[in-house]
């Protein structure tokens, strides 16, 4: 390969590594802050204007306070668990598509490199593979811990996030199917026009992806494997200091890495309405190299604008729904998630069949029915005879 | 038997679909928080802005002088008598010749102290003054201390300063507790 594309791409890469693990840290502020809002207080604003110093002062207090490991432990995995919870979710990044490519010309040739970390073509697939490594991170923890409690959360997760992958992927099958193809980048081309997004053809998908999301994530309303009430802390129960600041980043990381795929699966990621005309108007002022440059960048803030939406939209979630039970939790997945996902499939199949791309709709509208029908004819409610 | 008519009838009817779903529900849910979300914040940000209290408030404890800068107070003793806590200690002396301009009668305090770990800022000091020579600022609270051997308050530190003499008023015009002097300054 070209050295030169090396080195572009090796700034591309860091500047991803970096763009993630500050919108990481900084998520965490926004959550306290977003938190604080939801409930009428005003949240951190002491450490620095507006207390935008907090997460520094927050990884200060991680770094100093004392390491902790059990007597009974075993060491090298009780390390080694949150070390892979930091792995995986840092290297689910890698194939996010942030904007189309940047254009320059260097020694008389010109290049054409996009903004992305890896361009591959089974990019879901790896995602796939990369995201349910990530259960190990917290079943090493869990089980490292010597800990009735840790391992309890730890299987929890590791049984939550399997039955949740699976309607996650059968979701994803239907995009799968109208694309033909296993690159995110491709997914995202074909949503060019507005009315093309994902989230207009597959609104069931969508639901079903995002509730997966929220599950994988492990945030609440999923946030079963950490329950204070059944089971003191859960899978970190043990962990102290920056091991345990690790858990809590790698949480952080996956948020901000399911809001990209979900804005890049559903929500045209770096697409906009009218960007062909934009881009073409760029280029015709400003010169083929700069404007499609700046129409890049354009790309750039537009799918960064999608993803802080979905990562406020996960912490509005957060400080609005109550945590699930762990019953209804599986039953949501197993017995509610993975039929609709089948059923979407087998519709969305019928639809490419007769080329008619909206035929999801049809099963949205039949449930939209269907829950009317159910309120209308609800019988009053039942009048219990009060004692005397 | 009804207590209350605030009781609620509970039932356990079975769900209707729309309920299953979950859906509407969450989306009510979310509504609600986004509104409070743009809300006005109801937080008073304590230290750099201070909520006035009202003219009842109990606070910092005085020892007041009168118009010409003499003691009221004549080491009665019926402070430390009304005192529950039993902050109050005091020693009395009697007045030598020339020291009319410093205490209102014959009897002074030549000792006052309040132990301000024990005081509970009840107020019965106050009301058991027949002087009108001790009382409880609305307006400023006893600092915080850091070193026990602080909070044992002396004459130095209660009997008022001339040129910052206290009355009490329900003033309708402050909003926030002043800790300058100057807004509590007498007119007198």
């Amino acid at each position: 390969m070209d050295l030169t594309i090396l080195i572009v791409k090796g700034i591309i890469i860091l500047v991803i590594f970096g763009i993630t693990l500050l919108i990481a840290t900084y998520s965490t502020y926004a959550e306290r802050k977003v938190a604080a809002f939801l409930q009428d207080r005003i949240g951190p604003n002491r450490a620095g204007p507006w207390g935008l110093l907090q997460p520094i002062a927050d990884a200060g207090k991680m770094f100093f306070k004392e390491d902790f490991i059990p007597s009974q432990a075993s060491k090298w995995l009780f390390i080694l668990g949150p070390c892979l919870a930091m792995l995986t979710a840092l290297m689910s990044s890698s194939v996010i598509p942030f904007a189309d490519s940047i254009r320059f010309a260097w020694n008389k040739v010109n290049y054409e490199i996009p903004v992305q970390a890896i361009e591959i073509n089974i990019g879901v697939l790896y995602i796939f593979g990369v995201v349910s490594l990530g259960v190990y991170g917290i079943m090493v923890g869990g089980w490292a811990s010597n800990n009735k409690f840790s391992l309890l959360g730890a299987i929890r997760a590791a049984s939550q996030n399997i039955s949740y992958e699976i309607a996650l992927g059968l979701s994803m099958i239907a995009i799968l199917m109208m694309t033909g193809s296993l690159s995110v980048r491709a997914i995202v081309a074909e949503q060019a026009s507005f009315f093309e997004w994902n989230v207009f053809t597959q609104p069931l998908g969508f639901v079903i992806f995002l509730t997966c999301a929220f599950a994988e994530c492990n945030r609440t309303p999923f946030d079963l494997p950490e329950c204070e009430t059944e089971l003191v802390g859960g899978y970190h129960t043990e962990y102290s200091s920056m091991k345990l600041g690790f858990y809590l980043f790698a949480e952080y990381i996956n948020m901000f890495v399911s809001s990209a795929f979900i804005s890049a699966l559903y929500f045209g990621g770096f697409h906009y309405p009218f960007m062909n005309e934009v881009g073409s108007a760029l280029e015709k002022s400003l010169g083929a190299i700069a404007g499609h440059n700046l129409a890049t960048a354009i790309q750039f803030v537009v799918f960064f604008g999608k993803i802080f939406f979905f990562i406020f939209f996960f912490m509005w979630v957060r400080w609005t729904l109550p945590r699930f039970r762990y019953d209804q939790l599986m039953n949501l997945g197993w017995k509610t998630f993975i039929p609709l996902s089948i059923l979407n499939v087998v519709v969305t199949g019928a639809g490419l069949l007769y080329n008619f791309k909206y035929a999801t709709w049809l099963i949205a509208i039949v449930m939209i029915v269907l829950a009317v029908m159910s309120t209308a004819r609800a019988p009053k409610q039942a009048v219990i005879p009060q004692r005397s | 038997m009804q207590l209350t008519n605030r009781s609620k009838q509970v039932s356990n009817k079975e769900m209707t679909l729309a309920e299953k779903m979950y859906l509407p529900a969450v989306v009510g849910g979310l509504a609600i928080t986004i509104r409070h979300f743009f809300r006005k914040k109801p937080t008073i940000q304590y230290p750099e802005v201070k909520k006035y209290l009202g003219p009842v408030y109990r606070g910092h404890h005085i020892l007041k002088r009168d118009e010409q800068g003499r003691e009221r107070c004549t080491a009665c003793g019926l402070c430390a008598v009304a005192c529950p806590a039993e902050a109050i200690s005091m020693v009395a002396a009697e007045r030598k010749k020339g020291e009319e301009n410093l205490y209102r009668e014959e009897k002074y305090a030549a000792v006052y102290e309040i132990n301000m770990l024990r005081c509970i800022f009840c107020g019965l000091c106050e009301e058991a003054c027949p002087k009108q020579a001790v009382y409880l600022r609305h307006d400023r609270m006893v600092p915080v201390f850091q070193e026990r051997d602080e909070v044992i308050y002396g004459k130095e530190r209660l009997v008022e300063k001339m040129d910052d003499r206290y009355i009490r008023v329900a003033n309708s015009e402050v909003k926030a507790t002043p800790t300058e002097p100057s807004l509590t300054r007498a007119a007198t």
